[in-house]
């Protein structure tokens, strides 16, 4: 198998006069867990939304696979096997938890109108198909005894867990998590760090970006560093931390020494 | 038994309306209940667009008027039977809903609600100055009523009476209902609320929500359409005035009132309200006063419309009697 299962060539997106990234190249492997970190407004964001297909890159190539997928459809690259979570927890909030996960899965079904209106056999089975994946799904994020709840009467670290159920259960190759633990308590946090093992268990390829350190260094098969659009390091926890430019960019020039 | 214990509540509704010939008291009461039928086909469409799919689209009466005069010339003009006009106006307003919402359907929200309420006008303005196709203002006239049907041993099937032409928009209403029901409680029912939910996500999950939207909005226009051919077909003569913003939004009060996004709602709103008005009639020109009010009422307190009211009606019966007990 390619070791390489995400490469981004020369990544360039700009608003107006604002470089937000800037000739950034990156590789994702398979089945690791990839780590961007950088201060606010370094562009990690912008870097998922480019992979995702949500912006156009203004210049540049994304290849997965080593097949080029620059300014796909957000749809189409989802289809291709890379699903994503956003920063604000974004979820079906009028629907339950059930019909998000099956939204999750429906691009995996063929879900034809006539097939839909006669019930066919392959209407059954696909409908056989995602309430397994669905169930599946539940008990990986474990939120089996919330199944028929509405989303709006969900926790916090429940919606997030969700958001990345909904993200597992279209059978991606690889994940998005744009910072998955944003604005939860320690306790919290500790869930989705677990969770984020369990999908690197399963064989899903991670990329994540995150703001807390200790959780970083401990979850990152490696990681890089963004400050201002550009790649100013990459390597793996212990590399990263004795960098000095990351050093600088997170603490300002006089800690450096 | 088990499709019995299943579905009695249909079942019930469905014998009940069975028996309303039996019950009318009057031909002008059953006239009104013909008319309630074939709208809320109409609102049961705009209901897929506009509560499932959250596309407010104001062109509806302008489908409504493409079915009502595809069955009208092809009856009038061609000379087709009504039962193969109808299938072919329905489809003409399901074609003409596709090339609509290939731009319109690039807009969002009140965007999209004004560009079809411009494509509702146009049509209006084009049924009524394309006087060699529509008959300009006088619109058309002698559309015969549907084509007696044979069958075999009871005879042939005619559609002059009232209690006949009750029957068939009933056959028509209860085809709406089981096409919307398999739609709506199935994966496609839930792309279309994903869409209407959160776009953005629909589309990260691997949704092509415009076509999604496309899919809703040609199938919402059929029904529609397949609603005015059968209008047409019915009332013999039509005008211009099939296509005005006022049906539009006569579909658009029945499903605010009767409930959004659920499938009684749009049919209790369409049989309710003009009944209701019939009633306020006495009350000559304070009606509209008492209309506005209620509408206003039924706004705050049941945003989800009477069907929406009756369902947290109902939680809260269960809610206190458990409680009690």
């Amino acid at each position: 198998m390619e070791p390489v299962l995400l490469k981004t060539e020369n990544l360039v997106k700009q608003f107006e006069g604002l470089v937000a990234v800037a000739d950034v190249s990156f590789e994702v492997f398979h089945e690791e867990i990839l780590t961007i970190i950088g201060p606010n407004g370094a562009g990690k964001s912008v870097l998922f939304g480019l992979i995702s297909g949500l912006l156009r890159p203004t210049s540049g190539r994304i290849l997965l696979s080593g097949r080029d997928i620059s300014g796909s459809k957000p749809h189409a690259v989802a289809k291709k096997g890379i699903s994503r979570t956003f920063q604000t927890t974004s979820l079906f909030d009028q629907l339950r938890v059930v019909d998000n996960l099956a939204l999750g899965h429906k691009m995996r079904t063929h879900d034809g109108l006539f097939s839909t209106l006669l019930h066919s056999p392959k209407w059954k089975k696909d409908k056989q198909e995602t309430e397994a994946k669905v169930m599946e799904t539940l008990q990986f994020i474990g939120l089996e005894n919330k199944a028929f709840d509405f989303v709006s009467t969900l926790s916090q670290v429940e919606q997030k867990c969700l958001s990345v159920g909904v993200a597992l259960a279209g059978n991606p190759k690889l994940i998005l998590l744009d910072e998955p633990t944003g604005g939860l308590i320690q306790e919290d946090t500790e869930k989705i760090t677990q969770l984020i093992r369990k999908i690197h268990l399963a064989g899903i390829t991670v990329c994540l970006i995150e703001h807390k350190m200790r959780m970083v260094m401990d979850l990152a098969d490696r990681i890089i560093v963004l400050n201002y659009g550009a790649k100013i390091a990459e390597g793996t926890p212990e590399e990263i931390s004795r960098n000095p430019e990351v050093i600088e960019a997170y603490l300002g020039k006089e800690h450096r020494a | 038994m088990k499709f019995l214990k299943d579905n009695w509540l249909p079942i019930l509704l469905l014998a009940l309306a069975l028996t309303v010939p039996l019950i009318v008291p009057n031909r002008y009461t059953f006239q009104i209940i013909i008319m309630s039928c074939l709208f809320a086909i109409g609102t049961l469409s705009l209901n897929l667009i506009l509560g499932f799919t959250g596309q407010a689209s104001l062109a509806h009466a302008g489908f409504f008027a493409i079915g009502a005069y595809g069955v009208a010339l092809l009856t009038t003009k061609v000379g087709l039977s009504f039962w193969l006009a109808l299938p072919v106006s329905a489809l003409l307003a399901a074609g003409i809903g596709f090339l609509v919402g290939l731009p319109t359907l690039r807009t969002r929200g009140s965007y999209f609600a004004i560009s079809t309420m411009c494509m509702g006008v146009i049509i209006e303005i084009v049924s009524g100055n394309w006087v060699s196709l529509t008959g300009g203002q006088t619109g058309v006239v002698g559309i015969p009523a549907p084509s007696p049907i044979p069958l075999p041993f009871i005879g042939t099937l005619t559609f002059q009476t009232q209690t006949s032409q009750y029957y068939l928009v009933l056959a028509f209403l209860v085809l709406t209902l089981l096409v919307m029901q398999r739609l709506v409680f199935s994966l496609k029912g839930l792309g279309f609320m994903a869409v209407r939910n959160n776009e953005v996500l629909a589309d990260s999950v691997g949704l092509n929500t415009f076509s999604i939207k496309i899919l809703s909005f040609v199938i919402a226009n059929f029904f529609v359409g397949m609603a005015g051919g059968i209008y047409a077909a019915l009332l013999g003569s039509i005008s211009p005035s099939v296509a005005s913003i006022t049906i539009t939004f006569n579909f658009l009060v029945y499903l605010l009132l009767g409930g959004m996004a659920t499938l009684a709602g749009p049919v209790i709103g369409a049989f309710a309200i003009p009944i209701l008005m019939e009633y306020l009639q006495a009350l000559q020109q304070y009606s509209m006063i008492i209309f506005g009010v209620l509408l206003i009422l039924v706004i705050i307190y049941f945003p989800r419309g009477l069907m929406g009211g009756l369902t947290s009606l109902m939680t809260w019966a269960k809610g206190s009697s458990k409680a009690k007990g």
